[in-house]
């Protein structure tokens, strides 16, 4: 079995070499999973996150970048570890997207979503 | 399995294609290589990655030649890749490195 991760060798065409600047999203999804997988907490065991990004499914895996199948799948471990409920981030994203609402954030956001 | 490898014995990477988590790359299964380094003894990534506990297993690199990978390579034949690989994807070959 060939995972969606696991293409040496197949046929891609030009790569994309630009350099990525981290945003600042980006940086506290890489440090939330440093701090669940870390040796004090071990909520996850290190190397697990990869484990269910690779099994993400192939269409869910070339929709999402990199740190939004982090992010998919960190959700998905603090589900099934019952640190945090379906509920609870359900919630948390619609406190979210009124207050984006309301500052009229949420639009240009969506418009400038790769700068985000 | 090889768990007694030294740099310079002659290895081909088993060809399976399990399910689950995997931590040697498609493209280098069946192929032959040269092991360069012993790295030593650790967790095996495919269990722990489930939350389960497994004897460590001996981790190599090995040195493949491009021209051994891709059959339509067309740069030097002296072009290699190096590959961190664990001791259980990993057989004795016969002959000598090539």
């Amino acid at each position: 079995m060939r995972g969606p991760h696991d293409v040496g060798g197949l046929e891609e065409g030009p790569i994309d070499t630009s350099v990525h600047t981290p945003t600042l999203w980006e940086k506290q999804i890489d440090a939330l999973h440093n701090l669940i997988a870390d040796d004090k907490r071990k909520i996850v065991p290190r190397g697990q996150n990869r484990r269910y990004v690779e099994a993400l499914g192939e269409d869910v895996y070339n929709t999402l970048n990199y740190y939004e199948r982090w992010t998919a799948t960190m959700s998905q471990q603090l589900l099934e570890k019952g640190v945090l409920t379906r509920d609870e981030i359900d919630a948390k994203v619609r406190e979210i997207r009124d207050r984006l609402e309301a500052t009229g954030e949420l639009e240009l956001r969506a418009g400038e979503a790769d700068k985000i | 399995m090889a768990k007694d490898l030294q740099p310079g014995d002659p290895v081909r990477v088993r060809e399976d294609y399990p399910p689950g988590h995997i931590r040697t790359p498609v493209f280098i299964r069946g192929k032959r290589g040269v092991v360069t380094q012993v790295f030593g003894a650790f967790e095996n990534p495919e269990i722990t990655a489930y939350e389960l506990t497994g004897p460590k297993k001996m981790l190599y690199a090995v040195r493949f030649r491009q021209v051994d990978i891709w059959p339509d390579y067309t740069g030097p034949t002296q072009d290699t890749v190096d590959i961190d690989i664990y001791e259980h994807w990993l057989e004795k070959a016969e002959g000598r490195a090539s």
